[in-house]
């Protein structure tokens, strides 16, 4: 595989890592207003050293393992495995505490807000999770949480609102564009703005200006750290022929993929939501829908009209409602280090009912696109795959509810 | 020398820069507001491009660009209103607006064609510095436009006196941490702008974000050499649906003695 060397990326030798500026190939960077550099800035340069310091890494892995629930199981999945004859294990992330992956990443901002002496805590929300991961983790630190959530979301995600009221959260809704999940990122972002002094933004995906994406995907690897070794113990080698994981912004998917980003024999698959259809209008498939643009501070692939304004996306899944994608998925498609595919919202619903009665699992919404590459992959009977079940289903039983009427 | 440069030259006190945004109140309004600018008594026009996720502007400005986008505003339909204002409109006038249209549209081409219909400078607050230097600066200076850097009361004086080399035309100093429209009080930023005031800079500097009536443009003006209205002026264009009468009151109101 040869490395893209643009004029921005002379220094990055790994895609794991991006360079000093936070390119990864030409993606990435920190576009955002001078409003905004001290904070970002100050992150940026103290991030690797504070992540890196022994005692943050122990307190990190012990709330990882005693109030996570880490590591979550590798689950060897054979009736799965049975109907599309290869060996399929799930990386059960829906077993964290609060249902899903996001927790990794909260659990690691807030000791870093918490060394970084931010004494308030903002953060955007889409489905709700990564509210609820946060103001979790406020709540464990007793800091003040500010959730930014589009006003529709409100109305879609009532049962997140309620866990996040009751968890010592304010939830404010963002009312402004489309009232989303990009219109809840804007607004956090201007909070930031107008509160520079004691205020931490934990971003929920690894979008967002440098160090960000980066920093996400290291809080994340976690993933695919458990998965070498608990693999090496099931089948004796720490790698697998694939690894299939949902993307909107892609922060589980950075996680699954992290420590097999330089490991060419391993392919990485994506599977993005389709919504209605790619090319229905309504559908959230940025890589091909997209083009490089710059949202929410980082230049990447983005899904806007041909005048450079930033279009809505759709999916059945709130979670992967995101016009954009993280950098480094951009990087992963443009340079072809991963397969991109899509699942549109009726083949999702398909796959999430199959794993239910196939497995007893009733995987997220978001999670059940990645299922979804089951079928659109001709696995060799030896193949080893691995699928990111990113979170639980409980959230979506209302659309469940509605599918099997 | 360029327009800016000209008006600096001229004029160093009390200069006062409104923001309009393009295609606002209606998508055809835009020449007709800068005329009716400066016929009322600015001195420089900041024309804001809409975009659809405008991060460093308060609701006011969000507002009006959304209309202007549902209007059907795009920096080709602006090119094309500008075609010929350089007939009637002699004040200085920059562009402002977010990095991911203009890439669209080109940055090159867009450089290009502000010059060419008379555009004076460019204001881009998602432009860093880094990008700047490495790529974009160039050609923002090929076609001979200002490019104006913001500073905050966060940034550092090394910094401050790195985008003010950056910068040409005028500085733009944000007067205080927030986004555009805020309530924060001018009052409290005094000290600031004295200190940019005593660092030496090679640009001049115009105070932002908050100035919106009188009080407050006098209150910036003295520590610096104007100051820009935005948020305020485009409450007044959408309250009076006569773009003629809303300027006068507006801009009278401000510069009333």
């Amino acid at each position: 595989m040869t490395e893209q060397v643009t004029p921005f990326d002379k220094l990055r030798v790994t895609y794991k890592q991006p360079s000093e500026q936070g390119y990864y190939g030409s993606f990435g960077g920190a576009y955002i207003p001078e409003m905004l550099h001290r904070n970002v800035e100050e992150l940026r340069t103290k991030y690797l050293e504070i992540i890196n310091e022994e005692g943050f890494q122990k307190e990190f892995r012990e709330l990882l393992k005693d109030y996570a629930g880490r590591p979550t199981p590798l689950y060897h999945a054979k009736r799965l495995s049975d109907r599309y004859k290869a060996t399929v294990y799930l990386k059960r992330e829906d077993l964290c505490h609060t249902g899903a992956h996001k927790i990794n990443n909260t659990i690691g901002q807030i000791l870093l807000a918490e060394r970084l002496g931010k004494k308030r805590i903002i953060a955007e929300t889409g489905a709700g999770q990564h509210g609820v991961a946060t103001a979790t983790v406020c709540a464990l630190k007793g800091v003040q949480c500010i959730v930014y959530m589009g006003e529709k979301d409100i109305e879609r995600q009532a049962p997140n609102v309620a866990r996040m009221k009751m968890l010592g959260a304010t939830v404010i809704p963002a009312t402004s564009g489309s009232k989303t999940l990009k219109d809840a990122t804007n607004e956090a972002i201007r909070d930031w703005i107008n509160n520079p002094n004691d205020t931490h933004y934990i971003i929920g995906s690894v979008v967002g200006p440098h160090p960000y994406p980066d920093m996400v995907a290291r809080f994340q690897s976690v993933i695919s750290e458990e998965m070498r070794w608990q693999l090496k113990e099931k089948t004796g080698s720490e790698l697998p022929n694939y690894v299939i994981a949902c993307v909107g912004g892609g922060s589980n998917a950075a996680g699954a993929f992290y420590h097999y980003l330089d490991e060419p024999s391993v392919q990485l698959v994506a599977v993005e939501a389709a919504g209605e259809g790619v090319n229905s209008g309504k559908s959230a498939a940025t890589t091909q829908l997209g083009k490089p643009g710059i949202l929410h501070g980082s230049k990447s692939l983005l899904m806007q009209t041909e005048d450079g304004q930033v279009v809505e996306p759709h999916s059945i899944s709130a979670g992967l409602d995101y016009p954009g994608i993280g950098p480094l998925h951009a990087h992963l498609f443009e340079s072809g280090r991963a397969v991109f595919m899509s699942a549109t919202d009726n083949k999702a619903l398909n796959a999430a009912f199959e794993l239910a009665k196939l497995e007893g699992i009733i995987p997220a919404l978001e999670s059940a696109h990645a299922l979804h590459a089951l079928k659109m992959i001709n696995f060799k009977k030896s193949d080893v795959v691995v699928i990111c079940l990113s979170g639980r289903g409980d959230k979506d039983l209302a659309t469940y509810m509605e599918h099997m009427k | 020398m360029s327009r800016i440069s000209e008006l600096f030259a001229r004029k160093k006190e009390r200069v006062l820069n409104v923001y309009c945004t393009a295609g606002f109140p209606q998508v055809d309004s835009t020449v007709k507001v800068m005329k009716a600018l400066q016929a009322h008594g600015a001195d420089l026009i900041e024309l804001g491009m809409p975009y659809s996720d405008p991060l460093a502007d308060g609701p006011v400005i969000q507002h009006s660009s959304s209309i202007a986008i549902a209007g059907g505003m795009t920096i080709a339909k602006l090119f094309e209103q500008l075609k010929e204002f350089r007939k009637e409109i002699r004040l200085p006038v920059v562009l402002m607006g977010y990095m991911n249209p203009v890439l669209q549209y080109g940055f090159e081409k867009f450089c290009s064609d502000a010059a060419a219909v008379g555009i004076d400078g460019l204001i881009l607050p998602d432009l860093p510095i880094y990008e700047f230097e490495t790529e974009y600066g160039a050609i923002i200076k090929k076609h001979g436009l200002d490019f104006i850097f913001l500073v905050t009361p966060e940034t550092s004086v090394e910094r401050i006196k790195k985008l003010d080399g950056l910068s040409s035309g005028f500085l733009y100093a944000v007067s205080s941490s927030s986004t555009t429209g805020s309530n924060k009080n001018i009052g409290d930023t005094e000290q600031y702008l004295q200190q940019l005031k005593g660092l030496g800079l090679r640009n001049p500097v115009l105070v932002g974000f908050g100035i919106k009536d009188k009080a407050s443009f006098d209150a910036a003006s003295k520590h610096a050499n104007g100051a820009i209205i935005g948020s305020a002026f485009i409450k007044a264009l959408e309250t009076n649906p006569s773009v003629e009468n809303s300027v006068k009151a507006f801009m009278d109101s401000i510069l009333v003695r």
